[in-house]
């Protein structure tokens, strides 16, 4: 068989894996690699202008597509700068193998030009790491490596090659079969448990479900509405779980947590039994532990055991997948019905609807922007947002009713996610409309972004929601600093001439008036295009559950708050 | 309460790295650590003794498992177990208070592996309670240096701590053409 190089064989073992987008930066000591790319056509290569922004396009991929996104760095810089991106990609859980290379082997630990410990940094940050220290090794550990990232609770693997291994020359072996005797991520479920929890939903009175990013992941929308059916049992969804049932379905109550409606937190904590699925029990969804329901039973269906009794101490754990514990739960019980549970929690919407919805004044606001945004699009576009204030009111508003419509960072919180990640979903679903919703802080973290939209030809729409402030900070410097506002009111460049200068359509709205006609106008654009939405300074979001406080003292005014 | 966990891990190069980093990311608290071969090769032993109560003790050992590079956890501070340490103790010792440490070696079983004019050198093998009642014994007479090497620990009885095996699975399964992961089609469960 003939030899080829390392570099032929990262190219060929990704081609291999399924991978057809890379999304790179190059430099020193991934030069090999890049040489050999040319006849490698099949991968594409997207030449990113940060390093982050190529980690949080591949997130942007994965999370649009279900696919394992690709990020390529090289030693170093650009192996540090992916790290945000690393962390990100494991705190959400998403599948990502992470790229770079080293110096070679015999200057690795000699501080060499770019030498960075990649493999010491990302440990904790990670799945899996590697480091390949020789090229009959990269073939097995490319298998291996998307192996694990895509099975069992997926996530971030992080491959770290020198940049002789890329060079020596040796035979292209893919393996056939995989043999890892330290991860099973296909574990067999638990009858007893399975026996229990049937129990706990037959005797519930007050059942409810959280329903997390796991639905999403293991494609199990479909098995969750089945059994919230069949059970009689109301939604609720976290961040990353809102799309996993549609929010016009009878049973969806929508987004719980921090800033989740009044009623589904009132809902989660009157329950008498909680189905948490595929969710990690987050302290963001559920408020202070102690005081959630504690005299609630838990069922927590999760594929990884870690998550079980780590917040929360379930009656009931079950480990497995969550669409096969679903299937095999909703064989065990005949059709069942909580009206009057039900009519409770309705009376409640009733009662409090206001504070959930887009307020009826004459300011722009990002909810109605957003409101208007999601109205055009439908349920077929994708919305990305970054981290703060705009992001949770698209939670609230954007009726996500669609598994990958929300594109967003939960866990890690990462402002300038939008920008990257709204390309990487835009090239991993071409046909769709992808819409990011950006913080005008958020924004410029990763705005060079849209030079590699222009390159790429990926017509991302941009709307920056500026409101001349790091919102969500000021929020709580107003509500719980006593208005003592402290680096939030930031100056911006003109976001128009800045579009401009990068020879995007860029356009800036006031007026609500204008609001709709400037989403047509970008809808109807064939490239990317960026709008300035001037927004109200100084809203609020509504309703809110005060840090360290629980799910039941959910406020929805600075008066209640400012009454604490 | 004390944890006493035995890990069986792959002797793969940074695999210690990986399990002090997940102790201190969690904050669990490593009273003693060792590490050391085993009867099969390519699989290295780990015993910890960790502080806290029953629900730190279930964290460690799912974190632990999270590890690809770890095998087997088991808390052997369940059941019935051998838990021994070695230490090695420096005492000064002159002509006058000799015979007094000697008789204190034979009482704990210890040995004296080293005798200078100055100095006696005392090794104990025992559980890390005896080691601590020595030293306080000890502690009428000059400890020089001492170092010990953390606790070992082995179930009682014929039953041992073994590794898993696992079927190979054949790789075309998972990287299809499209990349997408082939969920629905895995052998999830046996129903």
């Amino acid at each position: 068989m003939n030899k080829i190089t390392g570099a032929d064989i990262v190219l060929e073992s990704l081609k291999k894996i399924g991978i057809d987008t890379v999304f790179g930066y190059p430099g020193g000591v991934v030069l090999p690699l890049y040489d050999r790319w040319p006849s490698h056509p099949e991968v594409r290569h997207i030449l990113v202008r940060h390093e982050q922004g190529a980690g949080h396009a591949a997130e942007g991929y994965a999370k649009a597509s279900g696919k394992l996104g690709c990020a390529l760095a090289t030693s170093g810089p650009g192996a540090t700068n992916l790290v945000t991106a690393i962390t990100d990609a494991m705190m959400d859980s998403i599948p990502v193998l992470f790229i770079t290379g080293n110096v070679a082997r015999n200057l690795l630990g000699k501080d060499g030009f770019q030498e960075a410990d990649i493999t010491g940094i990302t440990m904790p940050i990670t799945k899996h790491n590697y480091l390949v220290m020789r090229a009959e090794d990269i073939a097995p550990t490319f298998a291996e490596a998307a192996y694990i990232a895509t099975t069992g609770r997926p996530g971030p693997v992080h491959i770290d090659i020198p940049k002789d291994v890329f060079i020596e020359e040796t035979v292209f072996e893919w393996p056939e079969q995989i043999s890892i005797r330290g991860y099973n991520p296909f574990p067999s479920v638990n009858e007893e448990e399975i026996k229990t929890a049937t129990q706990l939903i037959r005797r519930a009175e007050r059942p409810i479900i959280f329903a997390g990013h796991g639905i999403i992941q293991a494609d199990a929308s479909k098995e969750l509405i089945e059994f919230a059916e069949k059970s009689g049992t109301p939604v609720l969804n976290t961040l990353l779980g809102l799309g996993s049932i549609p929010q016009d379905h009878v049973l969806s109550y929508g987004m719980m947590g921090m800033h989740g409606s009044y009623w589904a937190n009132h809902a989660a904590s009157n329950a008498d039994l909680i189905i948490g699925l595929g969710m990690r029990m987050d302290d963001r969804a559920l408020g202070r532990f102690a005081d959630l329901n504690p005299t609630a039973n838990v069922i927590h269906v999760d594929i990884d055991p870690a998550e079980h009794n780590k917040n929360i101490i379930a009656t009931t754990p079950i480990v497995g997948n969550v669409r096969d514990v679903l299937k095999i739960l909703m064989a065990q019980f005949e059709p069942l019905s909580h009206i009057d549970w039900i009519r409770w929690i309705d009376e409640l919407r009733r009662d409090h609807k206001d504070s959930f919805k887009v307020p009826d004044v004459n300011e722009l606001t990002p909810q109605y922007i957003e409101s208007r945004i999601a109205e055009k699009i439908g349920n077929e576009g994708v919305v990305v947002t970054g981290v703060g204030q705009h992001q949770m009111w698209a939670a609230q508003i954007m009726n996500i009713s669609r598994p990958r419509q929300l594109i967003t960072s939960g866990g890690l919180g990462t402002m300038g996610f939008e920008v990257p990640a709204a390309l990487g979903a835009q090239v991993a679903e071409p046909e769709r409309t992808v819409w990011a919703i950006c913080g005008d802080g958020g924004f410029q973290m990763t705005n060079q972004e849209i030079a590699t939209m222009i390159d790429e030809n990926l017509p991302v729409k941009m709307a920056i929601m500026n409101n001349g402030f790091l919102g969500m900070v000021r929020q709580w410097q107003e509500l719980f600093y006593d208005n003592n506002y402290v680096s939030v009111n930031m100056s911006q460049p003109d976001f128009v001439k800045l579009g401009e200068a990068y020879g995007i359509k860029s356009l800036r709205v006031n007026d609500k008036s204008e609001v709709d006609n400037a989403i047509i106008e970008a809808n109807a654009h064939s490239g990317p295009v960026l709008i300035d939405f001037q927004v109200e300074a100084e809203g609020n979001v509504w309703p809110m559950v005060p840090a360290g406080a629980s799910l039941n003292e959910t406020v929805e005014t600075s008066e209640q708050v400012k009454a604490l | 309460m004390k944890h006493t966990l035995a890990a069986l891990v792959e002797n793969h190069p940074g695999v210690l790295n990986r399990v002090a980093s997940l102790f201190r990311r969690r904050g669990f608290n490593i009273e003693s650590l060792a590490v050391g071969t085993t009867e099969q090769e390519g699989i290295s032993r780990m015993t910890f003794v960790v502080e806290g109560d029953s629900n730190v003790g279930e964290q460690v050992e799912k974190q632990l498992y999270k590890l690809i590079d770890v095998l087997k956890v088991s808390d052997l501070s369940r059941e019935e177990s051998i838990v021994r340490e070695i230490a090695l103790i420096k005492v000064r010792s002159e002509k006058n208070n000799r015979r007094d440490i000697l008789d204190l070696v034979e009482i704990f079983r210890a040995q004296a592996v080293d005798i200078t004019e100055y100095s006696v050198v005392i090794q104990l093998v025992a559980h890390p309670e005896t080691v601590d009642s020595l030293l306080e014994n000890l502690t009428a007479y000059s400890i020089i240096e001492m170092v010990r090497t953390g606790r070992i620990a082995m179930l009682r009885g014929p039953q041992a701590i073994s590794a898993p095996t696992t079927e190979p699975i054949e790789l075309a399964r998972f990287h299809q053409a499209s990349g997408r992961r082939p969920v629905g089609e895995l052998p999830y469960v046996s129903e």
